[in-house]
């Protein structure tokens, strides 16, 4: 395979939406040439114009499109492209999509195979984290195959306790139990749909941290083994277990904490020899114990606070490492500047979080200064229920946290989005929330305002 | 005959009835999957599933019968 600067000219991007239209943009600065996928279902889409090339490659189920591996391969081949970038969701952490797209001589950007395997499953990630010495979440040692088995656990690390796939992610396959009757009766619940969803009967045990938040670390590595962080990610703001807002740095967060967890993110990237884009997450609870939760293979959807405040094009990191170059810049010359806030746009009900597919009748975003818009949609495209409610994301990047949240209150106000109904008027919800004003909440916050 | 309608277009993800079986009102008949969300389908009355119009897999838009019940 072709190595070095000029090695990579046209990229395929097995993606649809907000994030192959970013990926596209970077390319264009590049002057690497697009091919763009896309189903039945998207063909009206951005990213399907901006790209030089765009094929349709099937009906808009992703079983029938974004996950037809044969097919993407396929374009890939007759496009002579000379890279992958998957995206992320989708096909982004499926080691035998990596290993087809090598064994057909194309480049994929990202981790090697082998990583997002051991990754992928949340068991052997465990144990390979607990070889390296990176804490991690008391819980079952392996997978848990019968309800005797798994209330034994339970026994002995206490409840509450989350019950979880092993194959699953993005919040999906997990359930939280107060006790055993609870256990019982979510196990064979969370082993079906395991088995639907990921293929794997697979399940294991945590012990459940009350008031958690949840915080992120990126990192990088290269083929030479260098591997640095580029500071934390505050994911907190959640509704069923899926991101809304994400923040750089994290509020209320002691500085021994912040290195602690750069230390452990870059012990956990060392510990797999990881190359390129990788995301480490960790649960960190009241008392500032900190958990290693998962790791993802892949660029994450919030990473652009991270591009903000540090100056970095991550899209362009991750091709470069994947042409086999050194990470641009050592650690000490990596700096962070502001604070920087991402809100997550969703086609659903703000109320109970239920999707809302639709056709945009109107989109006016507000007043744009200083704030990054990746949008996937247009005013007049529809959003189809096909695929996760995510239309676009706000990037607020201001000196400061408090300013930050005054610019994205104006903002918000401002916006005008009809045709769907969006998770907007609960922002304006969260801005005015004494809890997220002073930064001081955890993963619980969406679920007590709604409550209350 | 009383129908049981999609309330927003999704494939049919599960289904939890059998045709002849008798029902509650407020069973979780169908199990419909939007925008990677599960949405359980309740039926609004009691009775006797006449006929299920759906199969897993399939594609249902809002309005569409999903079950009659007599």
């Amino acid at each position: 395979m072709a190595r070095g600067e000029d090695s990579l000219k046209r990229i395929l991007i097995a993606n649809r939406g907000e994030i192959a239209r970013r990926i596209i943009t970077t390319c264009k600065q590049l002057e690497i040439e697009t091919v763009a996928v896309y189903s039945e279902a998207d063909s009206e889409l951005p990213y399907v114009k901006e790209a030089d090339d765009a094929i349709c490659i099937g009906k808009g189920p992703v079983k029938d499109s974004y996950l037809n591996m044969e097919k993407i391969i396929e374009v890939a081949t007759n496009y002579n492209v000379d890279a992958i970038h998957p995206g992320y969701g989708l096909l982004s952490e499926n080691g035998d999509f990596v290993k087809r797209i090598e064994q057909a001589g194309i480049t994929f950007i990202g981790p090697n195979a082998d990583i997002l395997t051991l990754m992928g499953d949340k068991i052997s990630a465990r144990r390979a984290m607990v070889e390296a010495g990176v804490p991690v979440v008391p819980g079952s040692d392996g997978g848990v195959t019968s309800v005797s088995e798994a209330i034994q656990v339970a026994k002995e690390i206490g409840y509450p306790v989350m019950l979880k796939a092993s194959g699953g992610g993005g919040g999906i396959g997990m359930v939280l139990c107060k006790n055993e009757q609870e256990l019982s009766t979510s196990f064979s619940k969370i082993q079906s749909r395991a088995k639907a969803y990921f293929n794997s009967e697979s399940v294991f045990l945590e012990k459940f941290i009350p008031n958690a938040r949840h915080i992120e670390v990126q990192i990088f590595g290269d083929q030479n083994g260098n591997v640095i962080h580029l500071y934390e990610r505050n994911c907190s703001v959640q509704r069923r277990n899926q991101k809304v807002i994400e923040e750089t740095h994290s509020p209320n967060l002691s500085e021994q904490t912040r290195e602690k967890l750069y230390e452990a993110a870059k012990r956990a990237a060392k510990a797999v020899s990881y190359t390129n884009a990788g995301t480490v997450e960790f649960i960190v609870d009241e008392a500032e114990n900190i958990y290693f939760l998962e790791m993802n293979t892949r660029l994450q959807v919030e990473h652009p606070v991270t591009e903000r405040i540090c100056g970095i094009d991550l899209v362009e990191w991750q091709i470069k490492i994947a042409k086999g170059l050194e990470i641009p810049l050592q650690q000490e010359s990596i700096k962070s500047f502001g604070h920087a806030i991402e809100f997550r746009v969703y086609a659903e009900n703000p109320n109970n979080f239920y999707p809302s597919p639709g056709k945009i009748s109107t989109l006016n975003w507000g007043n744009q200064t200083n704030i990054r818009i990746d949008s996937g949609y247009e005013q007049g495209n529809t959003v189809t229920p096909f695929y996760d409610p995510l239309i676009a994301k706000v990037i607020v990047h201001e000196e400061n946290r408090e300013q930050c949240l005054q610019v994205a209150r104006s903002f918000f106000k401002e916006t005008k989005i009809s045709g769907i109904q969006t998770n907007i008027p609960l922002f304006l919800h969260i801005l005015e929330n004494p809890d997220f004003k002073r930064g001081s909440y955890s993963t619980n916050l969406l679920k007590q305002m709604v409550t209350n | 005959m009383k129908e049981i309608y999609a309330e927003m277009a999704g494939t049919v993800f599960q289904l939890l009835v059998n045709e002849g079986e008798q029902i509650e009102e407020g069973q979780v008949t169908v199990v419909l999957e939007s925008m990677k969300m599960e949405i359980p389908v309740e039926s609004k009355f009691a009775g006797e599933i006449k006929k299920i119009h759906v199969s897993e897999g399939d594609f249902v838009n809002e309005g569409d019968i999903l079950i009659t019940i007599g």
